[in-house]
This record gives structure tokens, C-alpha cells and sequence, in this order.
């Protein structure tokens, strides 16, 4: 049998980021997955040299632009541990609410862009317009769409005042009965469960060995969440990650779904306890010392090593982040995969490349 | 005759190319948010395609490093003309906030005309449909050239 090697990617109408996968294959069966990265890298690891640390928060929010609220909320919490800085209580809460609503979005366009992986297109615009309503919670609260820009270190810029939160709530509502019409479709259809049972599966053994991050590894029935460290207003609100046991593309697919819901339940239970108060504190002072800080994004867990030396410029600041810990995963699945279900497997990880590569 | 009404079925349904060349995904989901919806670009007939070879406007977002370049350059080059390629974000325009980093080359206008330019950071839908229409009176103004 002769082999072929066919490039997938970077530039591919399934994804929209670029990742390029050699792919051997033999007859119609996958062999071998080789990936090659650095399209998106911009080396920005390297800006703290030129940017202060306060102005940093506005870089590491532009590492992934559709998880920008946590990458932020990493950043500041590791300077405040450093720093020994106490954030006010009404602070931590709004960060548990808005980065609720980025999972929320973020995880709508995956199972949209998985709808689409599979060529279910009008599955892909149901998502996406109820995404929409998040997206517009965002605008009305922050400001902008997608990059909310609402952390500093000691606090956040903006609150939230009585309407807006009973707004937040009504539309959630809207939100939760809207998902409710299209569970039906996502979790029950024929056509979804032919594309998506049964493939890319991996054992709980192998996510773990493999140190799987976030949906992925709680698909394959890991019980692993950042969240689960408390951080933030975590320790005040009841909270159990979702966990699936099949570890194929479906169950990813329903941990996804299934935590769009907890998000909801989450943000209820955060404006219901929202403590009056402060909303940031003053910063006095310059970082120094080493910390690292974790918080869970919608892909994973994300990870952050800062250095700094007592001046304004940080020493090293390192970014692990989801998708990287989640490639290997891929690199397992795809061998022994047909050439059809490639954009499925690869977006059950749900890649984010900029992330990646920053 | 014919090349009248090749400029209007053109003009009618301009398909486009997306492209992400290091780009944060903020301006990428946006250009995908135009698709779905709630913006509804096909209602000017706009398609999103794959294949360089079947479009007409090539949305860039995001900054051109050193490894993309050749991949940006390569689409170009693919694709037939009149085109029209329009540049999204601050970061498509000059580099925006990476600029001066170390892995950055600069805006897209570095590698390719740019005939459109969309600020914004991410830049929003409607700013994004706003720089396709105006993409197509550029469109229509390169047809006349290539015909005569």
C-alpha cells in the first residue's frame, strides 16, 4: 500500500486558527500525526521587558482573545499573592461572574464550531445566536464584546449595579430555555452521535498519564478542576465539576454542553451572594519575588510562572496553557482514525492556537 | 454584455477568504460572528469559502510574523483576480499592542496591498461588514481597470 501525506492546515476551512498537521496516511486510515506550530507565535513572553506590570494585564489579555478575561484574572491574582494584596470581597465575586460568562461564550462557540465540523451548519448558527446574548451581556457591563479588560491588579474597573445584574439574570433565562430547544439536537441526533460516538477515545488512564487539562480530561472521568483550588469567590460557592466517563468526542462534547449550564448556575449563585463594598484597592508598591497562579480557563487549566525584581518590569513570565498539555492528546487520537473525522478530533480538543503559540 | 454581467453576479456575491495570521482569535470569531445570524453578511451574498481559488476579499486579522508570511503571501497569490484584501484589527493594521515584539514583523500591509482597513481592538461586526462593503466599491473600481 503506498502512503500519502496530506497537509491539514494551516489554513483549513474547518478551523479558524492555524495549525498545520502532516498526516500519513495509509489507505484511508491515519498513521502518523505530525504538528508543526509557531504561525501565530508573537514572542510576547518577552514584552514584560518593555511594559510595565501594569500594563501587562492588557498584553496576557490579548494571549487568546476568547478566554482574555481569565488570562487577565491569572495574571492579577499571581501579582497580588506576590504582592500580599487582599482584594475586596465584591471584587472577587464580579470575576467569578464575568469569567462565568466568557466560559459561557467560549464554550457555545466550540459546540458550534463542532456542529460545523461535522457539517451541521444550521446547528453551528442556533449556537451562535444564543451566544450572541452573552456577548451583549458583556457590552452592557464592560464595555466590549469579546476582550472585557474589567481586571486590575487589586480589584476590578468596573461593577455591576442592581439593573444590571437583574438584567444578567432574565438574560440567562432566555439563554438556559434556548440551550434546553437544541439539547434535544445536540445530545440526541442520530446524525450527531454517528459522527462523534466511539471516536478519538482515550481512557481515563491515558488523559491522566498524558496530563490532559480541562474538558478533555474530565470527558475521560478524571475529577480535575482549577476551580476546585478555590481561588477567586470559589470557597463561598458550591461548586462540582462535570465529569463524563466515555472519553470519545461525545462525551467532550457533553461535559462542554453540560457546563454551559453549571456557568448559569454559578452566576446565579454569585449575584445572589454579591457582598457590597469596594471594588478594588489601591497599589502601593512594586512586585517581587516568584508565584505561580492557576485558574481554570474554558479549555483547561492555565498556568503562570512570574518572576519579578522589585522594579516596574517584570523578570519572566511564563504561560503554560490548555491547549498546549492537550496536544499530545490528539497526537494519540488521530492514528488509527479515517481521514473523515480529523476536523472532529481535532476540535473535540477544542485547539486554541493563539494560546498556544502566544 | 458578458462583462457587465460578470461584474454585477461579482459585485452581488463577493465570497470571501479568512485568514488568521496571528491573530488573538478576538477579531477571527468576530469575522465569524458576521456569518452567523445576528450580523448575516450573506445577506449581501457574502460566502465564506476555504479555497483561496474561489475568493474574491481576503479578510486578514492579526499581526504577520515570520513564519506566516509566506503562508499570507502564498493565499494571494492564489487567489484570482480583481481581489481585495482587507485588514481587521489593530493588530492587521500595524501590529497594534505586539508590535514591538520580538516575533513581529507588522501589519499585513507589510506583505500585501491592503485596500480596506478596519480598526478596532477586536474590531466589531458591524465595523468588519462596513469595511467588506466598502472592500466592494474598491472591487468594483479594480473590475473596471481589469476590463479596459
Amino acid at each position: 500500500m503506498t502512503r500519502t501525506i496530506i497537509p491539514f492546515g494551516p489554513q483549513h476551512p474547518v478551523l479558524p486558527e492555524p495549525i498545520h498537521l502532516m498526516l500519513t496516511l495509509d489507505d484511508e486510515v491515519i498513521t502518523e500525526a505530525v504538528p508543526a506550530f509557531g504561525f501565530v507565535h508573537r514572542g510576547l513572553e518577552k514584552l514584560v521587558e518593555i511594559r510595565d506590570f501594569h500594563q501587562m494585564i492588557y498584553v496576557v489579555e490579548r494571549i487568546c482573545g476568547i478566554c482574555s478575561m481569565l488570562h487577565a484574572m491569572c495574571y492579577c491574582q499571581g501579582i497580588e499573592e506576590m504582592m500580599g494584596i487582599e482584594t475586596p470581597p465584591r471584587a472577587r465575586f464580579l470575576r467569578v461572574i464575568w469569567s462565568e460568562l466568557h466560559r459561557m461564550h467560549s464554550h457555545l462557540l466550540w459546540l458550534g464550531l463542532f456542529a460545523d465540523s461535522f457539517g451541521f451548519e444550521s446547528l453551528f448558527m442556533q449556537f451562535w445566536k444564543i451566544r450572541e446574548k452573552i456577548l451583549d451581556i458583556d457590552e452592557a457591563t464592560t464595555g466590549n464584546r469579546i476582550i472585557v479588560s474589567v481586571n486590575v491588579i487589586g480589584g476590578v474597573r468596573k461593577d455591576l449595579t442592581l439593573e444590571q445584574t437583574r438584567g444578567i439574570l432574565s438574560e440567562l433565562k432566555s439563554v438556559e430555555t434556548e440551550l434546553k430547544r437544541l439539547e434535544t439536537t445536540i445530545l440526541n441526533d442520530y446524525t450527531v452521535q454517528n459522527r462523534t460516538v466511539g471516536k478519538g477515545v482515550l481512557t481515563a488512564k491515558q488523559a491522566y498519564e498524558l496530563g490532559l487539562v480541562g474538558p478533555t480530561l474530565r470527558a475521560s472521568g478524571v475529577m480535575q478542576d482549577a476551580r476546585m483550588l478555590k481561588y477567586a469567590a470559589f470557597d463561598d460557592i458550591a461548586f462540582t465539576p462535570v465529569v463524563e466517563t466515555d472519553g470519545d468526542c461525545y462525551a467532550r462534547c457533553k461535559v462542554r454542553f453540560r457546563e454551559v449550564f453549571q456557568s448559569i448556575d454559578l452566576i446565579r449563585q454569585a449575584i445572589g451572594k454579591l457582598p457590597n463594598g469596594e471594588i478594588a484597592v489601591k497599589v502601593k508598591g512594586r512586585p517581587d519575588g516568584e508565584v505561580t497562579s492557576r485558574v481554570e480557563q474554558p479549555r483547561g487549566e492555565v498556568f503562570y510562572y512570574i518572576r519579578a525584581n522589585g522594579t516596574k518590569h517584570l523578570e519572566r513570565l511564563r504561560v503554560r496553557t490548555p491547549t498546549f498539555a492537550n496536544v499530545p492528546a490528539l497526537l494519540t487520537m488521530l492514528p488509527g482514525a479515517g481521514l473523515s473525522d480529523v476536523p472532529v478530533i481535532v476540535l473535540s480538543i477544542d485547539p486554541c492556537i493563539s494560546c498556544t503559540e502566544r | 454584455m458578458f462583462e457587465k454581467i460578470l461584474t454585477r453576479a461579482r459585485m452581488r456575491s463577493p465570497w470571501m477568504l479568512h485568514f488568521d495570521c496571528g491573530s488573538c482569535n478576538g477579531c477571527d470569531i468576530e469575522v465569524l460572528a458576521c456569518l452567523t445570524p445576528v450580523y448575516d453578511v450573506e445577506r449581501f451574498g457574502v460566502v465564506n469559502t476555504g479555497n483561496p481559488m474561489h475568493a474574491d476579499i481576503l479578510l486578514v486579522t492579526g499581526t504577520v510574523n515570520h513564519r506566516n508570511r509566506n503562508v499570507l503571501r502564498n493565499l494571494y497569490d492564489q487567489m484570482p483576480g480583481p481581489k481585495v484584501v482587507v485588514a481587521i484589527g489593530a493588530c492587521g493594521l500595524t501590529g497594534g499592542i505586539f508590535r514591538q515584539a520580538w516575533n513581529v514583523v507588522g501589519g499585513v500591509d507589510r506583505v500585501i496591498p491592503v485596500d480596506v482597513y478596519v480598526p478596532g481592538c477586536p474590531a466589531k461586526p458591524e465595523a468588519i461588514i462596513d469595511g467588506v462593503v466598502m472592500g466592494l466599491e474598491k472591487f468594483m473600481e479594480k473590475q473596471h481597470v481589469d476590463i479596459s
